[in-house]
């Protein structure tokens, strides 16, 4: 390849797309028509680059120029800078937030060089329509591994010596699974993997199909051979149609090079994977639900006592089901070797974690870092803390199974094993991070709102006490919560906890419980001084403060029960009149609505 | 309506496991799922009618009511939550003239919530059929759609 040659990436994810990715390939496709540029200019779509935030993304190598928030009128600029001398467009380069410096290389923006890429070492790299790419960057090399070099029981000891968890949230050890998988008597057997990823404010599992789905598929030929089965699934969300679109173009083109389908490889070995779109229900992320919705049924957890899904899953057959990221780490670890596997992260939890890293914070996007990274480090190494200068109050983590954890564990190693201990948990994997702007009371409702409407309803716990709890803070968001409402909550939450069928009722509580646990001042405002420090809740006593008011009269006039009252020079607000709809607490230009507590009455008298 | 069913079916043998599949496959062609027709593959599937039912209330994909031509799905994702979601639904609802989960008369817009469409990074965010629309604001939601009078101009006429 001589120096003029380059190749121009660009990002094809959802976030980009969204962002106008669309448009600014073509016109870079209809610029590089041009002879000189056609010979010299290779034009890639890839998947998701992880820096959803900054897009839409166009990266140039060899080099690695990194052009973040893309137009489509910067294309004749980005295309003129590629010949006859590579440059570097300086307009379009990331600004660092906090040095407010560009930097023109992706690998040393502060985003990626904190980052270990290992899953998503192809995501955003190769075409994932495109399964020569996937075989350039070493692709179906472990397969071939697997099939010609090592025997089942190798494989198995490979992955448990690796000491890789399942990625989909409780962190089983993926080996024992296994095993217990190859072991369980019967000649029909099968591999799920299980891509229903129904947790908001987690789009890790879709961002690997969407950018990589053939090292999914490999991963699943493997533990076919494996386990002994002949037949795979994918489970996917309807509501992801790119990832949908992009795993069955993998699908074909596997099984059209010979890595699907009967006699793989020349190998004898016979498998192949049926993709099957999710209808939609949360609780099918659970094994034995996920199960039955395969079989075309309710999707409703087995119940108690029941055999694991490894002996009776899948039409009574055994069934291994893993997520999506474990199945893309095995790979790696065929090829590289358990040890280099497990050289990363912490004691009991190896390899690294792929989060999805949103809320308020500057950068947010994808990550992959090694398991016992400190929570400091990727909320400010890695997402440069809130963006605007707000103070940070807890990091959410774990979706609606998770917890809230406080500034105070900023410095806690994150692992499968501690956040379960500080009453969150992985979960899929989402962090979101919150600032002062946000309610403590009304995120936890938020997860309790969600977590009930998706209870299936088959088991008392779950369905009565979600709905209990619900209401009890739906009272107090609204002003009218009463003594002795924390404890209902705590009591309510610990017994869900305990009794439930399956994991959707037995962790509903957690964000509730550590709330309290954390936050519990917050609680206690709303309750008796019916009072909402975030300003969230139409909660507290608001009030014009006359030494700043500069008598706009905006207020007056975007007050809809009419309770702003104006005399002589001053404005002030009717308390009787109030519903607490924060417009005038929104729209004055110099801040001096102020929002203030109710004090309890013995206090005031 | 038997002139579609009898192009979907042949392509799926009467297995059990095959429903899931059709009902998405119908309500691909249909917008929704009407009696007729759910009466019809119960039996091509060999199952009660009321199995059928209970399969298509209990996931959240299926509907039983026809929808709007444009499907305007607000993300309720945490991210987009802590970033205003609620105001968005708010602004939404005022500017469609309708409610979560609703139709417009005239057919032409059906509003719901979903948990997550998975682009947290540009919250908050809401969809119109396949289009995602990231970094809203009230107003920018607004925008989207066509001024509140003449939607309900339309309604009248109907």
């Amino acid at each position: 390849m001589s120096n003029r040659q380059c190749t121009v990436l660009v990002c094809q994810g959802t976030g980009c797309i969204s962002g106008g990715a669309e448009p600014i390939y073509s016109s870079l496709e209809g610029e590089i028509a041009k002879p000189d540029l056609r010979e010299n200019v290779h034009l890639k779509r890839t998947g998701c680059h992880g820096f959803c935030q900054q897009g839409p993304l166009v990266i140039v190598e060899p080099e690695g120029f990194f052009y973040s928030k893309v137009k489509p009128d910067d294309v004749h600029e980005i295309v003129q800078s590629l010949l006859p001398e590579r440059k570097v467009v300086k307009r379009l380069l990331y600004r660092d937030p906090i040095t407010n410096k560009r930097i023109p290389y992706y690998r040393d923006i502060p985003f990626y060089s904190k980052q270990q890429r290992t899953v998503l070492r192809n995501c955003g790299k190769i075409n994932p329509e495109d399964i020569n790419d996937y075989l350039a960057s070493n692709g179906y090399q472990a397969l071939r591994k697997a099939l010609f070099e090592l025997t089942s029981e190798q494989i198995i000891e490979e992955v448990k010596h690796s000491g890789l968890r399942g990625l989909g949230g409780a962190g089983f050890p993926a080996g024992q699974k296994w095993e217990a998988c190859r072991r369980a008597p019967g000649e029909v057997k099968y591999v799920i993997c299980n891509a229903d990823e129904g947790d908001p404010g987690a789009f890790q599992d879709r961002s690997v199909l969407e950018g990589d789905p053939h090292s999914v598929l490999e991963g699943m030929i493997i533990a076919g051979y494996a386990v002994g089965a002949k037949q795979g699934f994918v489970y996917v969300r309807a509501e992801y149609p790119l990832a949908v679109k992009r795993l069955y173009i993998a699908t074909a083109q596997a099984r059209e090079r010979g890595f699907l389908g009967r006699n793989i490889l020349g190998s004898g070995f016979v498998f192949d994977i049926e993709i099957f779109q999710g209808a939609g229900a949360f609780v099918c992320g659970e094994s034995t639900a996920l199960v039955l919705s395969i079989e075309g049924k309710r999707g409703m957890p087995k119940s108690l006592p029941r055999p694991r899904t490894t002996e009776v899953g899948l039409w009574g057959k055994p069934t291994l089901l893993n997520n999506v990221k474990t199945f893309a780490n095995i790979p790696l670890i065929i090829i590289h070797g358990s040890e280099w596997f497990a050289s990363r992260g912490t004691e009991r939890s190896k390899g690294t974690a792929i989060y999805s890293l949103t809320g308020k914070v500057a950068n947010c996007g994808l990550i992959e870092v090694p398991m016992g990274i400190k929570l400091r480090e990727i909320v400010y190494g890695i997402g440069g803390g809130p963006p605007g200068g707000k103070a940070f109050k807890a990091v959410q983590t774990g979706g609606p199974s998770g917890g809230c954890l406080p500034a105070e564990l900023l410095d806690m190693p994150i692992d499968f094993d501690s956040l379960t201990a500080a009453g969150s948990m992985m979960g899929s994997g989402g962090v979101v991070v919150v600032d002062e702007d946000t309610c403590m009371v009304d995120v936890a409702r938020y997860f309790l709102d969600f977590t009930q409407k998706e209870s299936c309803g088959q088991c008392l716990p779950c369905r009565l006490g979600t709905y209990q709890m619900l209401q009890i803070l739906e009272r107090i968001t609204r002003g009218e919560g009463v003594p002795g409402d924390i404890e209902r909550l705590e009591w309510i939450g610990r017994r869900v906890k305990e009794y439930s069928l399956c994991g959707l009722g037995t962790t509903a509580p957690n964000p509730v419980l550590s709330t309290i646990k954390y936050f519990r001042e917050e609680y206690e405002e709303h309750i008796y001084n019916k009072y909402c420090r975030a300003k969230v809740c139409a909660l507290g006593m608001f009030r014009i403060e006359p030494d700043e008011c500069v008598l706009c009269g905006l207020c007056q006039g975007v007050c809809e029960t009419g309770a702003v009252k104006e005399i002589r020079n001053k404005f002030f607000i009717v308390q009787d009149y109030c519903n607490k709809c924060k417009s005038c607490y929104t729209i004055c230009p110099v801040g001096a609505v102020r929002v203030e507590k109710y004090l309890p009455k013995e206090v005031t008298k | 309506m038997e002139d579609h069913l009898s192009e979907i079916l042949p392509s799926y043998r009467g297995k059990r496991s095959k429903l899931i599949p059709i009902l998405q496959e119908v309500q691909a062609k249909f917008g929704y799922l009407p009696e007729e027709v759910m009466r019809e593959l119960a039996t091509f599937i060999g199952i009660p009618e009321c199995e059928a039912y209970s399969v298509a209330t209990f996931y959240a994909q299926f509907r039983l009511m026809p929808l709007g031509k444009k499907r305007v799905a607000i993300c309720r994702g945490t991210a987009c939550h802590i970033s205003g979601a609620p105001k968005i639904l708010e602004a939404t609802e005022k500017v469609l003239g309708i409610k979560d989960g609703e139709t417009t008369a005239d057919l032409e817009y059906t509003l719901e919530t979903v948990a997550c469409i998975g682009c947290c990074a540009l919250a908050p965010c809401l969809r119109i059929n396949e289009d995602v629309h990231g970094r809203l604001t009230p107003a920018k939601a607004s925008e989207l759609f066509p001024a509140p009078s003449t939607n309900k101009g339309e309604q009248d006429v109907q």
